[in-house]
């Protein structure tokens, strides 16, 4: 698959979660289409992963510690064919597998369970002890908000995985800057925040979060680093690919209606207006 | 004064310790996780013994948990310790997601639990884990009495697939089993037949309360002791039968009595038995600094405490 396919399916998944957010009514926009290029990036090129056998053990193992993305994660697991795309639209649906947030079990590639933020850290870190018990080669990438660097568990966990010098282990930190209140920098300032990984003892990469080639080379260079985990600061645009909801607050927590839809879609579909509308 | 009963005494925490080494010879996925106590909460041996399956992520509890969910995950079975205070106390948030509502098969252990935290006082003395335990769906709650149901109870929670809360206290009590003691999860033990009152306990005060149904024989006063070492799922064929044999129940815990052990005898027995009860515990205030003989005295949960309490029931309702 070329870069450019790439970044045509990430739009194709940007698509499906406006979709799925306008049939569910609420949800959270921004975000989910700020990382559509990471999701990417992962799914289909670099985790070593079956999607017919979400159980295989020699999987590499993808944790979404904000779960609050999950429609992103839904979209792509769907796209990768771990199940029929025509059940994305139960999102947050009444006796929908597709649950609010991530629950482990209710869909083949759903790896943990989260909501509450940090808590997918910490099970980051005990995922990637587990696999250095079992001597296991599989990788571990656990996917973070930048809000969520507020929660002062991430870095217990952080701490954590230093200690043991968790190198199968990357972390990811969506930067685009917002919350659900408003502007990181504003509610609790995180800068500096590449100072702060540094000296809880990661190793820190940034990379433009939609340059899909660029963030393959961060993952890449994260297996290349020994005796300690990485983290890769993925500086993205909150609702990239939607000129009004990008770098917006107010679209971190909530969905479009039927006319704000049509015109992301309208957008989407024409990769920002560059190619012409079918 | 009550004679006490006449038997050795047993650390609760060190039936833990031992049953964990136990563990780490049968079975290579036992790990061990805990916030810097690992000598208070007896793992010491276990981190000794099991160097690469011990993991100790310093004074932090929230990440303890999320730890030992991630390890349950790859097929681990992680046992996380601290102070019940603090693991579930402040960690709940974290039991609950990443552990109950996903079914993780985490073992976690809350010490020091009760009136026995000593000169700690009242910020380290846990009497509120089994209200914030007891409510959270998949979780099993388990109270053992002595230092050999502590050790079965810990080897029982190992065999059990799911989450599993055990708490005990930091003191020495009287041993009442015998080693290897059978402990089914979910079954009460009928320690004592009697007709005219139930007293029912859980956790270190089965031995008060032994003592205070062999005061209430000598006078007379015949009291069944039906010891809850599961405090959920709670063996309710048994609350309710003893209220229906007796006709008037005391419960016993070393414990807030609101949304405890008391509280869940209460609800089942409102719902299906309803007789004269009075319940037993810490009643709505905090701890202070003091042995567990003092603190036990001042909330009222010594044997002569209970035999006293029986008697008023009875005598209140007959």
């Amino acid at each position: 698959m070329t870069i450019y396919t790439l970044e045509k399916k990430a739009y194709h998944i940007r698509e499906q979660v406006i979709k799925m957010l306008l049939a569910a009514k609420s949800g959270h926009a921004a975000g989910s289409l700020g990382v559509a290029d990471i999701m990417t990036a992962l799914y289909f090129r670099y985790l070593n992963h079956q999607p017919k056998k979400p159980d295989w053990e020699g999987r590499d193992r993808f944790i979404l510690s904000c779960g609050h993305l999950v429609p992103v994660w839904y979209a792509t697991l769907a796209e990768a064919g771990y199940f029929d795309q025509a059940q994305l639209t139960g999102l947050r649906q009444f006796g929908s597998k597709l649950q609010g947030h991530p629950k482990r079990g209710l869909l083949p590639g759903v790896e943990n369970t989260g909501g509450p933020l940090g808590q997918g850290v910490s099970q980051a870190v005990g995922r990637a002890l587990a696999a250095r018990l079992l001597k296991a080669k599989y990788r571990i990438v656990c996917l973070m908000s930048d809000g969520e660097q507020q929660e002062g568990q991430v870095w217990e966990a952080l701490m954590t995985a230093s200690k043991y010098k968790l190198s199968n282990l990357t972390f990811i930190v969506d930067r685009n800057n917002i919350q659900i209140d408003g502007h990181t920098e504003d509610i609790m300032p995180l800068e500096p925040l590449r100072a702060k990984y540094e000296a809880f003892g990661l190793e820190v990469l940034e990379v433009d979060g939609h340059n899909i080639k660029a963030i393959l080379d961060c993952l890449s260079q994260a297996e290349a680093t020994y005796e300690k985990p990485t983290i890769i600061m993925a500086h993205t645009i909150a609702g990239k690919g939607v000129s009004f909801m990008e770098q917006e607050p107010n679209w971190h927590g909530r969905a479009p209606n039927k006319e704000e839809a049509l015109r992301a879609l309208q957008q989407l579909r024409t990769l920002e207006g560059r190619i012409e509308h079918d | 004064m009550i004679k006490e009963l006449a038997t050795a005494n047993g650390s609760l925490r060190n039936g833990f310790g031992d049953a964990l080494v136990e563990l780490g010879n049968l079975n290579s996925k036992v790990v061990v996780i805990t916030a810097d106590l690992k000598e208070s909460t007896r793992a010491t041996t276990f981190a000794e013994r099991f160097p690469e399956r011990f993991f100790d992520v310093g004074v932090a509890e929230q990440n303890m948990m999320g730890v030992a969910a991630g390890l349950a995950q790859e097929g681990f079975i992680p046992f996380c310790t601290s102070f019940a205070v603090f693991n579930p106390g402040r960690n709940w948030d974290q039991l609950r997601v990443s552990v109950c509502y996903d079914n993780a098969n985490v073992k976690i252990i809350g010490a020091h639990a009760g009136l026995t935290a000593g000169g700690d006082g009242a910020t380290h003395l846990g009497l509120e884990d089994l209200a914030i335990t007891r409510v959270l769906p998949n979780l099993v709650v388990l109270a053992p009495a002595d230092i050999h149901e502590t050790r079965m109870a810990t080897l029982a929670a190992a065999a059990y697939a799911g989450p599993v809360y055990i708490r005990f206290g930091r003191s020495d009590e009287p041993i009442i089993f015998k080693p290897g003691e059978q402990f089914s999860i979910g079954k009460a033990k009928v320690m004592r037949e009697g007709r005219d009152i139930a007293l029912y306990t859980t956790g270190s005060m089965l031995a008060p309360t032994l003592a205070a149904a062999a005061y209430l024989d000598s006078n007379k006063v015949k009291a069944a002791v039906i010891h809850f070492p599961t405090v959920k799922p709670l063996d309710k064929t048994t609350a309710i039968e003893y209220a229906r044999q007796t006709k008037a129940v005391v419960t016993v815990e070393e414990h807030q009595v609101d949304g405890g052990f008391g509280s869940a005898i209460s609800e089942v027995l409102s719902e299906n038995w309803p007789v004269p009860l009075k319940r037993m515990g810490v009643n709505n205030t905090f701890g202070e600094t003091g042995s567990p003989v003092e603190l036990r005295r001042k909330h009222k949960l010594q044997s002569s405490d209970i035999a006293a309490a029986a008697v008023k029931l009875l005598l209140k309702h007959r």
